[in-house]
C-alpha cells in the first residue's frame, strides 16, 4: 500500500515536471533572436513565402496556441517533424539516444571505479603523505571541467601517444551486424568482441572526459564519509576479530560509507548526461548532445523541444533510480 | 608461565602533545582469571584494553614497554603475525552495544566472519556455531535472530549477541569494556550475571575495564587501580575490599554508594588524596624524564 502511493506520487511529479519543462523550452526556443524561417528560405525571398513557411510549420500562430496544438500531438505520441531533416522527431531522437546512453554509462561506471578506488587507497594511506597526494588529484580533477579533460585526452592519446579514437562512434567502413542501436551492448551479446574494441576505443576519451570530474567528487565525499566510519565501533570491533585494514575498510566501512555519495553521485550523474552536449561534439560522437547542438544551430524547433524533453525525463529516471538504489542498501529504510 | 596476559611497564603518550597516557603499567592476567581494571574516566583502563587488541587509537603512541601473549610480544611482532594473534586468541566485549554491531550487515554474518575468516572454519560449522553460542546466551530462537539486522534488535539482545561472538571462537582472553555501562540498569545485572557465568564455564581469562566498584565485587579475582594512567594499587579483590593499600584506592571505596547505608551523603574522593597522587605522578614523571 505505502509503495503504491509513493510511487503515485513520484508519476504524478515527474509528469508535472516533464510538462514544466516543456513549457519553458517551448517558450525559450520561440523567444531568442533567430527562427527557423529565416535558416530555411534563400536570400530574395518575398514576404510572401515567408508567410507561407510559418503556415506550413504552424508559426503563424500565437505561442499559446502553438503549445496546446503541439502538446495535443504528443499526447498522441507525436513530437512533430523535424524542420531540417523532415523526419519524426521521436525517430530521430530514439534513434540517437542509445548512444548517449552509452557513453553516460560508460562515464559513470568509470567514475565510479576510479572515484571509489582513490577513496578506499586514501582511507587506508590515511595520515600519510600519499593522501595529501591523493587530495592534490581530487582537487585537479574537481577543478578542470570536462571538455577540457578532453582537449587534454585528444592530445595525450589521440596525438602523442594515439591508442584511442579521437572522432566518431564505430570506425565507419566496419560492417555492422547491429539491429539497435546500443551497438557496444550488442556487440557483447553477439559475441562481436572485435566491434567491441573497437566501440570502446572510440567511447574511451569522450567517456574518461566525462568521468574525471564526477571521480574526484565521488572520492572525496566517499573517503570523508570512510574516514568517520572506520573509527565507529564495529569498525574496530572488526580490527579486533583480526581483519587486516584494508578490509576493514571494504567489509565494514564501506557499505555505510556510501548512502551519502550515492546522493551525490545521482545529482551529479544528470550533470554529466548534461555534459555530453558538449564533449560529444568534440568528439564528433554521434549521440543525443552532438544532435542537440545540430538542432540549437538549425533552429529547428521541434527537435530541440524533442531532444530537451528527452533529456528531463531522464534526469528524473535517475533521481527516481538513486530513490530506490538508496532503500535497497539501507536495511533500515527497506524494512520503514 | 601462569600468565596468559603480561603487560610489562607499557607506556603511551599522545602523538601531539606529548603528554604520558599510560605510566609504566604493568599487569598480569593468569589462565582463566578475570582481572578487574578500575578508575575514573580518563584514567586509561579503555586504553589499556585497546592496546592489548592493537586498537588503539592514531593520536595515541606506545613509547616502551611489552604486552607478552602466552609470552610473545604483540608489539615486536609483525602487523600480520599480531591481527593473527589477537584474532584467534582473544576477543571484545565493547561497550555500546547500539553502535558496536554493523547496522548494514545481517547478524549472523557478524558472528561467523571471524570464525570462517580467521580461524579458516567451513561456512556450515560456523553457523552452526554461531546458533549454538547464541542459545547460549538465551537468545530465543537463533536462527531466525541470524537473519535480522542489528536494529531490529534491542540493546540488551544485542549485548548478548556480542557477549555470544566474543566467546564463539573459544578465544583464551576477552576484553570486556565498560559492557554494562551503557545498558539500562535492570538489563546491567543479567548481562554481568551473563559475563561471569560464560567465563567460568568457558574457563577464559577476562580483563574486565570498569568504573564499578561494585561490579568488581562481583565478577573479578583481582584487580589494578588506575590514577592518571598509572596502577597505583594492583591486589586481591579479597584484600581490597578488606583494606585497600593506596589512599586513593581507599577513597574510591569510600566514595562507592552502598544500599546498607541508605540516606547517607555521597563522599566525593577527598582533594587531599587527590593531591598526594597527582604529586606522585608528577615526580614519576620527572623521573620517567631524566632516564627517557
Amino acid at each position: 500500500m505505502q509503495f503504491a502511493r509513493v510511487a503515485c506520487l513520484r508519476l504524478l511529479t515527474t509528469l508535472i515536471t516533464l510538462i514544466g519543462v516543456a513549457v519553458i523550452v517551448f517558450i525559450v526556443v520561440r523567444v531568442v533572436p533567430g527562427n527557423p524561417i529565416a535558416m530555411m528560405l534563400p536570400p530574395g525571398a518575398t514576404d510572401a513565402d515567408i508567410e507561407r513557411l510559418k503556415a506550413l510549420y504552424g508559426l503563424d500562430k500565437s505561442i499559446p496556441q502553438q503549445f496546446l496544438i503541439w502538446f495535443a500531438n504528443v499526447l498522441h505520441g507525436d513530437f512533430g517533424t523535424s524542420i531540417t531533416t523532415r523526419q519524426p522527431v521521436l525517430g530521430l531522437v530514439l534513434g540517437r539516444l542509445p548512444a548517449t546512453l552509452e557513453l553516460s554509462i560508460m562515464a559513470l561506471v568509470m567514475a565510479v571505479l576510479l572515484g571509489g578506488t582513490l577513496a578506499v587507497l586514501g582511507t587506508r594511506l590515511r595520515r600519510t603523505r600519499a593522501e595529501a597526494g591523493i587530495d592534490i588529484a581530487n582537487g585537479i580533477g574537481m577543478s578542470v571541467p570536462d571538455f577540457l579533460w578532453g582537449l587534454l585526452l585528444i592530445v595525450l592519446f589521440g596525438v602523442l601517444w594515439p591508442v584511442f579514437q579521437i572522432s566518431g562512434r564505430v570506425t565507419p567502413r566496419l560492417e555492422l551486424p547491429f539491429t539497435s542501436q546500443f551497438y557496444l551492448f550488442e556487440s557483447i551479446l553477439r559475441l562481436r568482441f572485435d566491434l567491441t574494441r573497437d566501440l570502446i576505443g572510440h567511447m574511451f576519451m569522450p567517456a574518461l572526459a566525462l568521468a574525471l570530474p564526477l571521480a574526484a567528487i565521488i572520492a572525496q565525499l566517499l573517503k570523508q564519509s570512510l574516514k568517520e566510519t572506520v573509527n565507529l565501533d564495529y569498525a574496530v570491533l572488526a580490527r579486533t576479530k583480526g581483519y587486516p585494514e584494508t578490509s576493514v575498510i571494504l567489509a565494514e566501512a564501506l557499505p555505510n560509507a556510501v548512502l551519502p555519495t550515492l546522493t551525490l553521485i545521482g545529482v551529479q550523474f544528470t550533470f554529466l548526461i548534461g555534459g555530453t552536449v558538449i564533449v560529444e561534439r568534440l568528439f564528433s560522437y554521434e549521440g543525443l548532445g552532438n544532435m542537440a547542438i545540430d538542432a540549437v544551430i538549425n533552429r529547428d524547433l521541434p527537435l530541440i523541444q524533442g531532444i530537451v524533453i528527452l533529456f528531463a525525463l531522464l534526469f528524473t529516471l535517475v533521481n527516481l533510480a538513486v530513490d530506490m538504489t538508496y532503500a535497497f542498501l539501507n536495511p533500515r529504510l527497506r524494512h520503514a | 608461565m601462569s600468565a596468559f596476559l603480561e603487560i610489562r611497564n607499557l607506556s603511551a603518550r599522545l602523538r601531539d602533545t606529548g603528554e604520558r597516557v599510560l605510566r609504566s603499567v604493568s599487569l598480569e592476567v593468569p589462565v582463566g582469571a578475570v582481572q578487574g581494571l578500575v578508575g575514573e574516566s580518563g584514567a586509561g583502563k579503555s586504553m589499556i584494553g585497546r592496546a592489548v587488541l592493537g586498537v588503539l587509537p592514531k593520536a595515541v603512541e606506545i613509547v616502551e614497554g611489552e604486552i607478552l601473549l602466552e609470552g610473545r610480544d604483540l608489539l615486536k611482532a609483525k602487523p600480520s603475525e599480531r591481527r593473527r594473534l589477537i584474532g584467534t586468541r582473544t576477543a571484545l566485549i565493547p561497550q555500546d552495544p547500539l553502535t558496536a554491531l554493523n547496522p548494514s550487515r545481517r547478524i549472523g554474518p557478524q558472528i561467523t566472519d571471524r570464525l570462517v575468516d580467521i580461524l579458516g572454519w567451513e561456512k556450515a560449522r560456523a553457523t552452526a556455531r554461531a546458533a549454538e553460542i547464541l542459545a547460549e546466551v538465551d537468545i530465543p530462537q537463533p536462527e531466525r535472530v541470524m537473519r535480522l539486522y542489528p536494529h531490529e534488535l534491542s540493546g540488551g539482545m544485542r549485548q548478548r549477541i556480542l557477549i555470544a561472538s566474543a566467546f564463539a571462537a573459544e578465544p583464551k582472553l576477552i576484553v570486556a569494556d565498560e559492557p554494562t555501562t551503557a545498558l539500562d540498569v535492570t538489563v546491567q545485572k543479567q548481562i554481568l550475571h551473563l559475563i561471569s557465568q560464560m567465563q567460568a564455564r568457558h574457563g577464559t581469562a577476562l580483563l574486565f575495564v570498569t568504573h564499578d566498584l561494585g561490579v568488581v565485587a562481583k565478577i573479578c579475582d583481582s584487580l589494578s587501580v588506575l590514577y592518571a594512567g598509572k596502577v597505583v594499587e594492583e591486589t586481591t579483590v579479597q584484600k581490597f575490599f578488606a583494606a585497600p593499600q593506596h589512599p586513593y584506592s581507599a577513597a574510591l571505596l569510600a566514595a562507592t554508594p552502598r544500599h546498607t547505608d541508605a540516606g547517607a551523603s555521597l563522599e566525593p574522593v577527598p582533594r587531599a588524596v587527590l593531591d598526594a597522587v597527582s604529586a606522585e605522578i608528577a615526580a614519576d614523571d620527572a623521573s620517567w624524564r631524566r632516564h627517557g
